[in-house]
């Protein structure tokens, strides 16, 4: 049970939906957008979140896109659920990541969007985003703005006061690349992640993002290129990509920093044999 | 801001008087008393509350009331006397049965969307709920004896009259 109440809105445009929260936050009712809804029924409920009106944009044609011709860009709008992603086979790169966030049923009704602007860490859905340099399209009151996934994603999506995700953009070039995506829990079949770590082979390098080991979910280039220098034996590689870990490492009741870090080194070791063809 | 709904559930059309903040598990138990989706820990994580919306499992702990408004709603009410329901009593698939409705909610879903469901679906399913008293295994066979039934329905030869 919420424990304060809010107005309810569905606009059928991105006009409509963006003069709507422009009104209410000028009438101080602290509007928030929401697709699925799952995190202002959870975190509301422990008054982590607070609004007078919510601004839902399912009804919004453009967030339910779901779009790829041949030799094109794959469009996903960010209201479709993460069901709806993975089933979809569109880009197998980000439906295998939703596929591991929550468990079967809450992926139902959570959404792209939702994942990726979510107050929860992880933001799994990210990781692909960012190994595919993908576009982010946002609509605001100034207009529509599409932005490369590396200006807007800086630890957690930043959107201007009013805006929201509409889309996403990906190269249909990288429907077909080789991944490696492995979720490690700490014991359970569904939990938040230990660390989440997925990369992607582009030509002969392989790009590297990961979710959970640190505050927020990155794509290292600094940890990429150590990876990616085949001079050295591949422990090597994994040691001193290992310390190019951008933040500190989390140390929380799944697991100690220096757990994560030995889960790390594993199946970081599985993602380079996995795509390099290196031997163990 | 308080509305009034009609929602469809289980077939019937009911109105209820709700703020926009309700969620569908409270409407549906305060509003409706339709009690057969339980209260558990109204964070996404026990399903104990797994309603139906258009045929897919939904925890309506985290669903809206004013989301549900067009959607074709389905509790554990509307699921009396079906296969799933009987092979939960014949295979003992519950102690206490708190969690009950809520996975027999998921698991009528799983063997009509996924007819040929094989172990690793079913897995998939079935993990989103918890059960206190971890009757798992009878919860599996029930399930799988529902899906066997329907295949051999489905290899039984028709009368072509």
């Amino acid at each position: 049970m919420l424990h304060f109440n809010f107005d309810y809105y569905r606009p059928s445009s991105i006009d409509e939906a963006v003069e709507l929260f422009d009104k209410l936050d000028q009438d101080g009712k602290k509007p928030i957008y929401l697709s699925g809804g799952t995190e202002i029924t959870t975190l509301g409920r422990l008054n982590q979140v607070f609004t007078k009106a919510v601004i839902d944009v399912k009804g919004i044609p453009e967030c339910n896109v779901l779009d790829y011709k041949q030799d094109s860009v794959v469009v996903v709008g960010a209201a479709l659920t993460l069901t709806q992603v993975w089933e979809s086979k569109i880009l197998p790169l980000l439906g295998e990541a939703c596929v591991r966030i929550g468990d079967r049923t809450s992926r139902n009704q959570i959404t792209l969007g939702g994942n990726l602007a979510s107050e929860i860490i992880y933001r799994e859905a990210v990781l692909p985003l960012l190994l595919s340099n993908s576009t982010f399209v946002v609509a605001g009151i100034e207009g529509i703005r599409q932005l490369s996934v590396h200006k807007i994603f800086k630890e957690k999506l930043r959107l201007k006061r009013g805006e929201f995700l509409v889309q996403i953009k990906v190269d249909g070039k990288y429907r077909k690349m080789p991944f490696y995506i492995e979720k490690k829990r700490k014991s359970e079949r569904v939990d938040y992640p230990l660390i989440t770590l997925e990369a992607l082979k582009v030509d002969r390098s392989i790009r590297l993002a990961i979710s959970g080991l640190c505050a927020f979910p990155f794509r290292s280039y600094e940890m990429e290129k150590e990876l990616n220098n085949t001079d050295i034996s591949i422990e090597e590689r994994i040691d001193r990509a290992i310390l190019r870990i951008p933040a500190p490492v989390i140390s929380d009741i799944r697991g100690s920093r220096e757990y994560r870090i030995f889960v790390l080194r594993n199946t970081l070791l599985d993602a380079l044999i996995y795509l390099g063809g290196v031997r163990a | 801001m308080i509305e009034k709904l009609t929602l469809d559930i289980n077939g019937e059309q009911w109105v209820a008087t709700v703020r926009m903040a309700d969620t569908l598990l409270d409407v549906l138990r305060e509003k409706l008393d339709l009690t057969g989706a339980k209260r558990g820990c109204e964070n996404g994580d026990c399903g104990s509350c797994t309603v139906l919306a258009d045929g897919l499992p939904v925890k309506s702990c985290m669903m809206l009331a004013v989301d549900a408004i067009g959607k074709k709603l389905t509790t554990i009410e509307g699921l009396q006397d079906t296969p799933m329901q009987h092979a939960f009593v014949e295979k003992w698939a519950f102690q206490c049965g708190y969690c009950t409705s809520g996975f027999i909610m998921n698991a009528h879903a799983l063997v009509n969307q996924h007819p040929d469901a094989t172990d690793e679906i079913m897995e998939e399913w079935l993990s989103s709920n918890i059960c206190r008293c971890t009757s798992y295994q009878e919860i599996r066979e029930a399930v799988k004896s529902v899906l066997k039934e329907q295949r051999f329905d489905r290899k039984r030869p028709r009368n072509r009259r």
